[in-house]
């Protein structure tokens, strides 16, 4: 049953990861990785949210699971993330590869933080 | 969509010969990338249904390796989490040998890169888990194991997608050169 949480949301999660970048790159270009940015930074708060939710017990561990290792899980990603950092590196393009690694574990921390304030004043 | 601009009426059904439609007739001449860049007929994910599901199906995949590896190598609270470490390095790795032999040889298939990178290898790395445990380690008094793991994970993973890369370049350029 476990298994299958996790599986379930991580077919859910890796597509909305792949539309979410294709939609983002589409209006914003390919200069700068913002479509994975974008999915890592919300997979933070969400999981955030997610675990606060949990310990606070008004979340059960299978939706942990499902939503958290799950969902969260794959539509984050650090392959991705890591491979358009090298990219932006070998392109000439050091500081933005610099800029997409301060930015997005700033913004990802930030987010998790938020997420899991806004769930304990929510629930706790 | 903001844009306004009618759809094609065919838009959910590709698999139909399109009806004739006379809102976009020069939708059928000219180069795609430029059509869709003036005028955005179509949404980012118009023609892309097997490559969802063959990102859904990998992420699947991938996901269960990264939660088999987390139960076989459970991490206590508090402590550095090893799995989830070696788990995004791995996955960073084999992501810089999928990408070199995509640009070096080519896809054997349209779908592979969609569901080995995007798919296995994205469900199996995560960024949100590496936040979350960043946020438990430092919220509960263990600052300085947060800030190594933090760290260390950007720098493992940085070097493993960049080594792993240049390492399959340069032994497929040899092995192409010597032939």
């Amino acid at each position: 049953m476990n298994w299958l949480l996790v599986v379930a949301g991580a077919m859910a999660g890796a597509p909305l990861r792949f539309l979410t970048d294709r939609f983002v790159q589409s209006r914003l270009g390919t200069a700068f990785p913002w479509g994975t940015f974008t999915v890592n930074v919300v997979g933070s708060l969400v999981l955030g949210l997610v675990t606060g939710a949990v310990a606070a017990g008004a979340a059960s561990s299978s939706l942990y699971l499902l939503l958290g290792t799950g969902l969260c899980g794959a539509l984050t990603t650090y392959s991705t993330f890591s491979y358009e950092t090298l990219r932006l590196a070998a392109g000439g393009a050091r500081w933005r590869a610099a800029a997409n690694v301060a930015a997005s574990v700033a913004a990802g921390l930030a987010a998790v933080f938020a997420g899991v304030a806004f769930a304990r004043a929510l629930w706790g | 969509m903001t844009t306004g601009a009618p759809r094609p009426a065919t838009a959910g059904a590709t698999a139909r010969p399109a009806a004739p439609h006379t809102t976009e007739p020069s939708e059928l001449s000219g180069p795609p990338g430029e059509q869709s860049a003036r005028s955005r007929p179509q949404p980012p994910w118009q023609g892309q249904w097997p490559a969802v599901g063959a990102v859904a199906l990998g992420g699947g995949i991938g996901a269960a390796l990264r939660y088999g590896a987390t139960l076989l190598w459970p991490t206590a609270p508090g402590t550095f989490p090893a799995t989830v470490f070696l788990v995004n390095v791995v996955g960073c790795a084999l992501m810089g040998v999928l990408m070199a032999l995509i640009s070096e040889r080519g896809s054997p298939h349209p779908l592979l890169r969609p569901f080995l990178g995007t798919g296995v290898l994205g469900g199996f790395t995560t960024f949100s888990t590496y936040t979350a445990d960043i946020r438990h380690l430092t919220d509960t008094g263990r600052l300085a194991v947060g800030l190594a793991y933090l760290a260390a994970t950007l720098l493992a993973a940085l070097a493993a997608v960049w080594a792993a890369h240049a390492g399959t370049r340069y032994a497929l350029t040899r092995r192409g050169g010597a032939r």
